[in-house]
């Protein structure tokens, strides 16, 4: 028996997250390839600058290079599906909210980048870092999360422009890599600190700030805009 | 008192770039009827079905579905449309099962009719395989599936039978067919297919109509000039 209205946006915010979820266990294309760049670039950091270990604001501009590279082959690949295999039709064509798209998309980079830190930052730690990732993990994790949220977010958004247009390989990070360099900055000063060698356990309040004030503002504008990027 | 047409076009223009597309197309349709659209590859075709989608904006003219004007009232018609086009819109690397699931929810569908509408055109059994290891008259199965799935009032059909053999054909045709009583616009390359199921008949040219009329009416010269 068909149900009498449309499903609300949350309903389909949660239908898209998990295809792309499932879309991404079947084939095993993105996270693996973000997690195998991520540890390649840790690798040539470890014998580019030809020391065995690194801390403080040197161990933060690495682990933030480090992630943001891998971050912009997710992003790269996030509407590849939907582009090749007819998605944003089938979508479009569907009596639903199309921001939904938009928070879909965003939730399932963030997860990506989630499984990227699980790897990625023990790697770090135990190739690169000169001191323990015990005391700091907490504020480490915060500030990594609030980095996640606005390469999620940003990230969706550059990869919706992109994604219609010929070179977009190029105009992802074209584009995404100014709008980033804020939160990026933010990011690295944030947990400099915290990798410090008797640093602080939770990272200076004024990063913080400033990276959840980015969030939320490229969150409303994201939200304000997308509807117009599906337009034909 | 007529009662309003299903679908109603008029002075209908596309373009891409510089280029027209479609010009001045007008057209009316009742409900229930079944309006067939003749012409070459790149006559306006699968245009013309993508702005009755709501997948095209038009750059001029009127265009209504089901009495909503398009495309500001694009979201109150799209539960009603139904596309079946060149592409199947279903994911590769998911099953017929997990694509039809997602489809459901989409349209606030219950997940039993994903099994009613896979028993019809015969595809339970293999509705748990991936879609990329299917034949193409299998995945062109699935994709009426996805299209009547939500029971919509406009069949928007291009091609509907390609890649079906003749068994596949017969499952399919009634979900799709005049029994379905949906509105349908159906494109096809068979001009003669066409003809037999339709109620009016636009043929266009070089994304002109070339005419609108009945199927007794059509003449058959003007048909054939169409594809020369």
């Amino acid at each position: 028996m068909r149900e009498e209205r449309a499903p609300g946006s949350w309903r389909t915010t949660i239908t898209v997250l998990r295809k792309d979820l499932l879309l991404e266990l079947r084939g095993l294309e993105t996270v693996p390839a973000m997690v195998l760049f991520a540890l390649a670039t840790l690798v040539v950091f470890h014998f580019g600058l030809n020391r065995d270990t690194v801390d403080g604001q040197l161990a933060a501009g690495v682990l933030t290079a480090t992630l943001l590279f891998a971050a912009m082959l997710g992003i790269n690949r996030l509407f590849v599906a939907e582009r090749e295999q007819g998605g944003f039709d089938a979508f479009l064509l569907a009596p639903v909210d199309r921001s939904a798209l938009l928070v879909a998309k965003a939730l399932a980079l963030f997860v990506f980048l989630a499984v990227l830190e699980v790897i990625a930052v023990p790697a770090f730690g135990l190739l690169l870092l000169g001191t323990s990732l015990g005391p700091p993990l907490l504020g480490l994790i915060a500030m990594l999360l609030l980095g996640d949220v606005a390469l999620a977010v940003i990230g969706t958004l550059v990869s919706a422009i992109a994604v219609h247009t010929r070179a977009r390989d190029l105009i992802g990070p074209i584009i995404g890599l100014p709008l980033l360099m804020p939160a990026l900055i933010a990011l690295a000063r944030g947990i400099g600190p915290l990798l410090a060698v008797h640093g602080s356990s939770w990272p200076p309040a004024r990063w913080v700030l400033i990276l959840a004030l980015y969030d939320v503002v490229f969150a409303l504008l994201a939200y304000a805009v997308f509807d117009f990027l599906l337009e034909d | 008192m007529d009662p309003p047409p299903a679908i109603e076009l008029r002075g209908l223009v596309r373009r891409f770039g510089e280029r027209t597309v479609l010009r001045d197309v007008s057209a009316s349709v009742p409900a229930g009827a079944t309006l067939a659209v003749l012409g070459r590859n790149g006559a306006g075709k699968s245009t013309l079905l993508r702005i009755l989608a709501t997948l095209l904006r038009p750059h001029a003219g009127e265009v209504r579905v089901l009495g909503e004007a398009l495309p500001a009232r694009a979201f109150a018609v799209r539960a009603r449309l139904g596309l079946l086009g060149h592409d199947p819109l279903l994911y590769r690397d998911l099953s017929g099962r997990e694509n039809l699931t997602y489809h459901a929810r989409l349209h606030g569908v219950a997940i039993a009719r994903v099994e009613d509408v896979l028993e019809a055109v015969g595809m339970r059994e293999r509705a748990d395989e991936p879609v990329r290891l299917l034949s193409r008259g299998m995945v062109q199965r699935l994709a009426v599936c996805r299209v009547i799935l939500h029971r919509p009032s406009v069949l928007l059909l291009d091609e509907p039978l390609a890649n079906l053999d003749p068994a596949a054909t017969q499952l399919v045709a009634p979900l799709i067919g005049r029994a379905s009583g949906a509105t349908r616009i159906l494109t096809s390359h068979d001009p003669q297919a066409a003809l037999a199921e339709a109620d009016l008949v636009l043929g266009l040219e070089g994304g002109r109509a070339a005419f609108l009329t009945e199927p007794g009416r059509v003449d058959r010269e003007a048909v054939g000039r169409l594809y020369a």
